[in-house]
């Protein structure tokens, strides 16, 4: 099964052979299980001169429950591209890492890495096969983000594309953020974001709009100062992708949540 | 009725083997030896564009010589069993052992059951945490496995090629160093009447599996860095420049891997100082 000639795509590799791997593929019963399983919250993304910035909050919740207080939702996609994930909680780790996998597996076999486009696809193809489970409560969507090689003008190279249940993927300009709280962090972006925003500004903003989620929607956890549990910031530059440390991304969130004792609507 | 001439299983299977023999040495010859900071693969190969030496996985990288179609099909079932494996599990639960096992496994099946065997010879080889630790696997076209500790050759010549490798090699060796040995061994054979030739940096294909690494260690050296490899002169700066930006680590198993995602460690990174590619 493994030396047929086949595709480069690991997720037609795995529909052939292992098709109980992909989460589209399983059966369900019927009704709406929306309330089984945690669920992933905001996600926030920004362009800045250098690439993009992409954050997530640390909370998942279940109905009225906090499910968990530290997951991480933004992770590298590839060397050069970041995926946040929001919704059912167990569904979307495990497209996140069936889409890196998938990156990977493409370049391996085929020596050479997908379009920036060309990731956006096909993460749009393995949304849309996960569709059955979204009508049914368990819904996924990705934040895709990632810095294109192949763009001419550099100050255009940071890119961030958007998913609904059906697929996509829609291309956004200047900054997007997906999960229950994203209404009032795009809010918050839309009086805020500026074209050419230097990454630390990127990135500050980044976490004052995942705190102003957190103002206004009890599924997002804001700053956690006293157990040290701090927003996950990654960049996806001309030198790839990178995660800011605990002691960055603390310095920041200490220094928004002390902004907001001043003028608390930030 | 037609008359079935009968052959005995051991002329059939000495015919295959004789065929796939011929087929494997006519080719070029490769290279695989460990060295201080890695292992190294170096295949004499035309082509830039279709690779004798590629990457498997985080630690494991694969050499084959003898026909391209055979190989590559091989090459593409060793890729998506090692990503298959490592989604269901976790990535530090794909080795090169497993690999091996599965390669004797399908060109053992291969050999026997079809009309005409694969004419290849593969090198499996894993970078462990110090040049002892390193496994070099080599697979012939009838499915048996060979572990290799420091150096193979395999293609052409290989006999005397590895009798010229294995005169000189040491684990402690340099990279310039390394790639020094495997440049002579390669071009110890093949010239007038048996005698050396030289090789031009432009047909080599050159990689390493860098032991400092996290994550995916496989590496290509090729243009500038390799020239200034093979001239000695510059070897210093151009090891520091495969080696990039990273300072050395030593590889770290275990706790601190994260288990959410299945990218390779060194995207992962949740260490302070520059990460990514």
């Amino acid at each position: 099964m493994f030396t047929n000639a086949g595709t480069s795509s690991f997720t037609q590799f795995l529909s052939k052979v292992a098709p109980e791997l992909l989460p589209g593929r399983r059966p369900l019963p019927p009704g709406l299980a929306a309330d089984i399983a945690p669920h992933a919250t905001t996600i926030v993304a920004i362009v800045s001169e250098a690439g993009v910035v992409m954050a997530g909050d640390r909370r998942a919740t279940m109905g009225n429950l906090i499910a968990s207080r530290d997951i991480e939702k933004v992770h590298p996609a590839d060397a050069y591209s970041l995926i946040g994930i929001a919704g059912t909680a167990g569904i979307g780790m495990e497209l996140m890492r069936l889409f890196q996998v998938e990156l990977e597996h493409y370049e391996k076999i085929e020596g050479a890495v997908l379009s920036l486009d060309g990731k956006a696809n096909r993460l749009a193809s393995m949304i849309r096969g996960n569709l059955g489970a979204a009508m049914q409560g368990l819904a996924v969507i990705p934040l895709f983000a990632g810095f294109d090689l192949a763009a001419t003008d550099p100050a255009r190279a940071g890119r961030i594309f958007s998913f609904d249940v059906t697929g996509g993927p829609y291309e956004e300009t200047g900054y997007d953020a997906i999960g229950s709280g994203s209404l009032f962090a795009r809010a918050a972006l839309k009086k805020r974001f500026r074209p050419g925003l230097s990454t630390p500004d990127a990135v500050r903003l980044a976490v004052e709009a995942l705190y102003d989620a957190a103002d206004d929607d009890t599924a997002t956890g804001g700053p956690d100062l006293s157990r040290k549990i701090y927003p996950v910031v990654m960049t996806a530059t001309a030198e790839g992708t990178h995660r800011l440390t605990e002691s960055e991304t603390a310095a920041v969130a200490e220094a928004v949540v002390a902004g907001r004792m001043e003028n608390p609507g930030g | 009725m037609a008359m079935q001439f009968y052959a005995s299983p051991e002329q059939i299977m000495r015919d295959r083997s004789e065929l796939a023999r011929k087929g494997i040495a006519r080719g070029r010859s490769a290279v695989v030896l460990s060295y201080e900071g890695g292992v190294l693969f170096v295949a004499e190969n035309l082509s830039s564009a279709l690779h004798k030496v590629s990457e498997i996985y985080d630690r494991i990288g694969f050499a084959a010589v003898g026909r391209y179609n055979e190989f590559e099909n091989l090459r593409r079932a060793g890729v998506r069993m090692a990503d298959l494996n490592g989604l269901s599990y976790d990535r530090r639960d794909v080795t090169g052992r497993a690999l091996a096992n599965a390669y004797a496994q399908t060109l053992g099946a291969i050999f026997t059951e079809q009309s005409k065997p694969f004419e290849v010879e593969i090198c499996v080889a894993e970078v462990g945490a110090t040049p002892e630790a390193d496994e070099i696997y080599r697979l012939t076209y009838d499915g048996s496995v060979n572990d290799e500790p420091g150096c193979m050759a395999m293609g052409g010549q290989a006999d005397a090629i590895a009798g010229a490798l294995r005169a000189n090699h040491r684990g402690d060796m340099s990279l310039a160093d390394a790639v020094k040995l495997a440049l002579s061994a390669l071009s110890s054979v093949g010239g007038e009447g048996g005698a050396a030739r030289t090789i031009a940096a432009n047909q080599l294909e050159v990689a390493i599996l860098d032991r400092r690494r996290k994550g995916r260690t496989f590496r290509r050296i090729t243009g500038a860095a390799l020239t200034a490899l093979l001239d000695g002169e510059a070897a210093a700066k151009a090891e520091e420049a495969t080696a990039r930006d990273e300072t050395p680590k030593t590889p770290e198993p275990g706790p601190r891997k994260p288990t959410a995602s299945a990218a390779s460690a060194d995207l992962e990174d949740k260490d302070p100082g520059p990460a990514g590619a």
